[in-house]
């Protein structure tokens, strides 16, 4: 288990002030000007030896991420923090908002810095409006300090951090359509290429990064690329905020070191599964995009983003949704799928009509209203949305259903049989 | 009907122009469209919850852009309510995490006392029920999201005693229901023990914090400068790295970037995700 003396969040649960005071004596803004001045290639050196990948669900790596950005440009170029957490099932970016501003507000400046940035949005969703309260008294204090603006914390470098606020879209968690939605406009992702890297917001080069994964950057200057990349396994190295929901005794989230079992997660930080491990049913480990995995496989699961590739699932935003045997499994998903058709920005044909029949297919399946046949049905209409749309909405719709089908086919069967079998009785 | 009144004009009061030019400032002065949404905040909340054709069509003037696009971002986005609700906005989290904790007893919850269904605002004005998708709470499911607050760790009963209290006038206290401070475990934790217990030095924080329990000036300091704006340019040297770059991506020599999940192992083809 991650030592608490390793664990970068020390105010993840908010025991001590959120003010600049208290971040202070928890050593944040500390050298930071120092840092800055080793110049744009040390940084980015830095986070590539690191081996930090981005925690907002792909698990790019950062380092590299930034090295895209263009070694000249004449304007603007912009930091983007992807603030907007909407993912079912993930809730730490919050915390950090609300209790380790900070940490984000430094890492921005420093992210800035490292590729060469002259402003940075972060743009958090609109039901955040307390976070984006306690945000915007972050980044005052911040301001008020000359952290920020004109030679940032004494740093030589110019720097302004901006907050914007969402209003309730999941896609504007899609780095193009939240680029649009910071235009002004719907959020209705863009074709890449162009990445953003090169046209991004206002068609100027900009990077969008996770919360969590800019505000982990200072700390790892601080105690050495070294120190991160040697926590968890290789190519997945770090720590990492779980967010543990569902059916287990003690909800949380919790930083830990990545690769860490699922079983010992939930049994040392979240007092097991409600009712013990063998009443486990199965769990979504990264958020609602990913296929779930059955207790078969959660057994002996790491949480990383190559052990949950290598099963067929991925590690996302480590949200880890548990479900014990109680669950009506078939409805889970089917709830799955009305928040995608909710979410779909109708933009793509496959996507905005696709997710609207898996929806109406999942209900049906959920009470057993359906063919045995309709189960394949089910499972073409998801291969006609994946891979056929703009953005990975499409895919994130479809792989719930694919790993609900693949995983827990007899259940769908039995119910449909069930039904079947109580309207033949009723017509007798 | 006391909700808000549908207008024939809507335009920003006085009192809220220094508000609104540090919103403005944090968009360069050729892309202040993007001051659309909080401009829309700002209306919805002067207007008692929702934004009528007025409202949206002064926003769209303020901000010279086309007010279509101004009616497509309102329509756009959950949030922005276009058509009278009740004042205080009752919103019930019903996505699977929540669900798997028992949302839908709190919206039997909210049904009873409020006496709504949902997507209906009561007769007197007062109340509006609606289902949410997820809010970013699950490890505090279920919760319900009313006005600006969260209210998190609840059950039938926890709901009913929130919701009563604001029928009574009152402001129940915001947060986990249950005596948690926020998403730390319940009982006892294996994390950040030293922080999580009283033996943390605890004057040594206040002495720490004693400046800023002065009041956080609820204006933020004038930006040093505004977001630079610029024209631009096809001919930008940028525009050739980016062919540059698009063409490596093209071809693959960007090396360790089809790490997006795949949910078949085996399956060759790579997904493009978006990179974080």
């Amino acid at each position: 288990m991650l030592q608490d003396k390793d664990r970068i969040f020390t105010n993840l649960y908010g025991d001590d002030g959120v003010d600049l005071a208290a971040a202070r004596a928890r050593g944040d803004w500390d050298g930071t000007a120092g840092f800055i001045q080793k110049g744009r290639e040390w940084l980015v050196e830095q986070v590539k030896a690191s081996g930090l990948r981005g925690r907002g669900g792909a698990g790019f790596p950062t380092g590299l991420k930034w090295s895209f950005m263009p070694k000249q440009a004449n304007g603007p170029v912009y930091l983007v923090v992807n603030a907007d957490e909407s993912e079912p099932g993930t809730c730490k970016d919050r915390e950090i908002m609300r209790h380790e501003p900070q940490k984000l507000i430094e890492g921005c400046l420093i992210a800035g810095a490292a590729m060469g940035c002259t402003a940075g949005y972060i743009y958090i969703r609109g039901e955040y409006v307390r976070e984006a309260e306690a945000l915007e008294r972050a980044l005052a204090e911040a301001y008020a300090d000359g952290l920020l603006g004109k030679n940032a914390a004494g740093s030589g470098f110019d720097y302004e951090l901006y907050l914007h606020r969402g209003a309730g879209a999941y896609i504007c968690g899609e780095e193009t359509g939240l680029i649009e939605s910071l235009e002004g406009k719907k959020g209705q992702p863009r074709l890449k290429p162009p990445f953003p890297a090169m046209v991004g917001l206002y068609g100027r080069p900009s990077t969008v990064n996770n919360v969590e994964t800019i505000a982990v950057v200072p700390t790892i200057l601080r105690r050495g690329a070294e120190w991160f990349a040697a926590i968890g396994p290789e190519r997945n190295s770090g720590t990492k905020l779980f967010c543990v929901s569902g059916h287990v005794n003690n909800p949380c989230n919790v930083e830990e070191a990545m690769g860490i079992p699922l079983r010992e997660l939930i049994d040392k930080h979240c007092g097991g599964v409600r009712g013990g491990w063998d009443n486990l049913l199965a769990v979504i480990p990264g958020g609602s995009s990913v296929p779930m995995i059955p207790k078969s496989v959660c057994d002996d699961i790491k949480l990383d983003f190559d052990s949950l590739k290598n099963a067929g699932t991925g590690l996302g935003t480590a949200a880890v949704i548990v479900m014990d045997k109680s669950t009506d499994i078939v409805k889970a998903i089917a709830r799955l799928s009305k928040f995608y058709m909710h979410e779909s920005c109708g933009q793509c044909t496959p996507c905005r009509e696709g997710t609207g029949w898996l929806w109406r297919m999942m209900t049906r399946m959920a009470e057993g209203r359906a063919r045995p046949e309709e189960i394949d049905l089910l499972w073409d209409v998801t291969k006609e949305i994946e891979g056929h749309t703009i953005c990975a909405l499409g895919d994130a719709a479809a792989w719930p259903v694919q790993g609900l089908i693949r995983h827990f086919r007899p259940e769908i069967e039995r119910r449909i049989e069930a039904y079947t079998a109580s309207q033949r009785l009723a017509a007798e | 009907m006391s909700f808000a009144p549908d207008v024939e004009t809507f335009s920003f009061p006085d009192e809220l122009r220094p508000e609104i030019d540090r919103i403005l400032a944090k968009y360069p002065e050729a892309r202040k469209q993007s001051a659309v949404m909080p401009l829309l905040h700002l209306a919805q909340r002067q207007h008692g919850g929702w934004l009528p054709k007025a409202a949206l069509d002064h926003v769209a003037e303020f901000l010279e852009m086309p007010k279509i696009r101004v009616y497509e971002v309102a329509s756009f986005y959950d949030m922005y309510n276009t058509k009278p609700t009740g004042r205080v906005q009752v919103r019930v989290c019903t996505t699977t995490p929540c669900w798997l904790c028992g949302s839908d007893d709190i919206v039997r919850a909210a049904k009873d006392t409020l006496g709504l269904e949902i997507g209906e605002s009561s007769e007197d004005g007062r109340f509006f029920l609606r289902e949410f998708e997820c809010l970013g709470a699950c490890c505090n499911a279920p919760m319900m999201w009313i006005d600006d607050d969260y209210y998190e760790d609840l059950d039938y009963a926890k709901a009913v005693a929130v919701l009563e209290a604001l029928k009574r006038g009152e402001t129940p206290e915001p947060g986990p229901q249950s005596g948690r401070k926020g998403s730390e475990p319940k009982g006892e934790r294996k994390t950040l023990v030293e922080a999580g217990r009283s033996s943390r030095t605890p004057k040594q924080p206040e002495a720490a914090t004693q400046p800023s329990s002065a009041p956080v000036p609820d204006e933020t300091p004038v930006r040093k400068g505004r977001p630079e704006d610029h024209q631009h340019e096809p001919t930008d040297p940028i525009a050739e790295a980016a062919d540059e770059q698009v063409g490596k991506v093209k071809n693959g020599s960007l090396g360790d970037e089809a790490v997006a999940i795949d949910p078949e192992p085996g399956r060759t083809t790579t997904t493009k995700k978006d990179a974080d």
